[in-house]
């Protein structure tokens, strides 16, 4: 009996093409929906097969990423994925469930870009006036609400979980199909990262510096990273002091009305003129 | 206090850095991120399984830090205690051997 045909979904997020295949056309139409406004017709750098089979509920807290030999190996109770970086392909046994083929693209991800020094932050991202800024914190902090706020000239990368990669002036940020709260895929278009804010609720809209460590430490909470692997935690150590010296980091506490925006040009405007302050070869 | 020699190392699964002052420590296994002040920095990179922990004190801390003796002993049993349970650092009466990665 010969098998059936695989079709392929080539989804770009961050510059990095993966072609997906599967032979279910119910699950390619999923694909393909899901990940409208990131299919791309570039040469794929990697390929992922999926299979769909019966397996467990979908579920955060047990997701396991180890090596294997030469593979690495990503399990959870809704899918079981092998995944070898010297050749870029990989297979993925899961159910039809969106929200696992989601878990397993960002985990994928996350290894690519650990290797590249990039890196998925759980934060909202947006551009403004060509510029892009990050919005972080924990599940509630209030990365969706600072995209609710946004004005409409603000383009929406995010709400939930931002792209990362480094650039020869430090770094770019890119927009995903990872939503939020706000359930709505960031545009597919990308800037250079002019601050991340790292975000607290409170009375009133402040800007506030943190040192060095802190922002590492907070940086270092807010990461997405699943690899239990001594080599890709070095890097990634190394990845988040470098971007903490490469990008400007605050505490942003804010009162949820639009006003907020207006800290975040401010804060953009200011840091510029400080910027061009500096006289050069000092 | 220990009137035992404790000797510590820092074990290989783990990455570090320093930053302004403070060592950043991630442990690999559980990805759990620590930063150590400029003590406690002073007692890790002391850390190579062979300096009997009451020597690192005396010879490091104490001569770094304006601190009193028998208290900087009993913090850095404290601290040794604390990173020893989550993997950070090895801990034995007897010398240890560097893990090798």
């Amino acid at each position: 009996m010969m098998a059936a045909p695989r079709k392929v979904a080539c989804v770009e997020i961050g510059g990095i093409p993966i072609a997906l295949s599967t032979c279910d056309e119910g699950f390619l139409d999923l694909l393909r929906q899901r990940y409208d406004g990131f299919l791309s017709s570039s040469p794929p750098e990697f390929e992922l097969e999926f299979d769909l089979t019966s397996t467990g509920p979908v579920s955060d807290d047990d997701v396991r990423v180890r090596r294997d030999g030469d593979e690495w190996l990503i399990e959870r109770g809704d899918f079981h994925a092998l995944w070898d970086p010297s050749t870029g392909r990989g297979s993925v046994r899961q159910n039809a469930n969106p929200y696992s083929l989601d878990s397993v693209l960002r985990i994928l991800h996350s290894l690519i870009l650990a290797e590249r020094g990039g890196f998925l932050l759980h934060a909202a991202s947006a551009i403004c006036d060509g510029r892009a800024y990050l919005f972080s914190g924990v599940s509630g902090a209030g990365k969706t609400t600072m995209t609710r706020l946004a004005p409409a000239d603000i383009t929406l990368l995010t709400d939930e979980i931002s792209y990362l990669r480094p650039n020869a002036e430090g770094y770019s940020a890119f927009g995903t199909p990872f939503a939020g709260e706000l359930a709505r895929a960031g545009e597919n278009c990308t800037a250079p990262v002019s601050a991340l804010f790292l975000l607290e609720k409170g009375p009133e809209n402040r800007v506030d510096e943190l040192s060095s460590a802190e922002a590492v430490r907070r940086l270092m909470r807010n990461i997405l990273f699943f690899a239990e692997d001594q080599g890709l935690v070095e890097k990634l150590l190394a990845t988040a002091c470098e971007f903490v010296a490469r990008v400007p980091i605050r505490r942003l506490t804010f009162y949820p009305d639009a006003r907020v925006w207006d800290e975040v040009r401010n804060f953009a405007r200011n840091f510029a003129g400080n910027l061009q302050e500096v006289p050069e070869h000092v | 206090m220990s009137e035992t020699c404790i000797y510590i190392a820092r074990s290989s699964a783990i990455a570090a850095r320093a930053l302004a002052g403070e060592m950043m420590v991630m442990n690999s296994a559980d990805s759990t991120f620590f930063t150590l002040n400029e003590v406690a920095t002073t007692i890790f990179q002391a850390a190579d399984g062979r300096t009997p922990l009451r020597e690192i004190v005396r010879d490091r801390v104490c001569e770094q830090f304006d601190i009193d003796p028998e208290q900087a002993q009993a913090d850095a049993e404290q601290f040794v205690a604390e990173l020893s349970g989550h993997g950070i650092l090895l801990v034995s009466n007897q010398p240890l051997a560097p893990e090798t990665p």
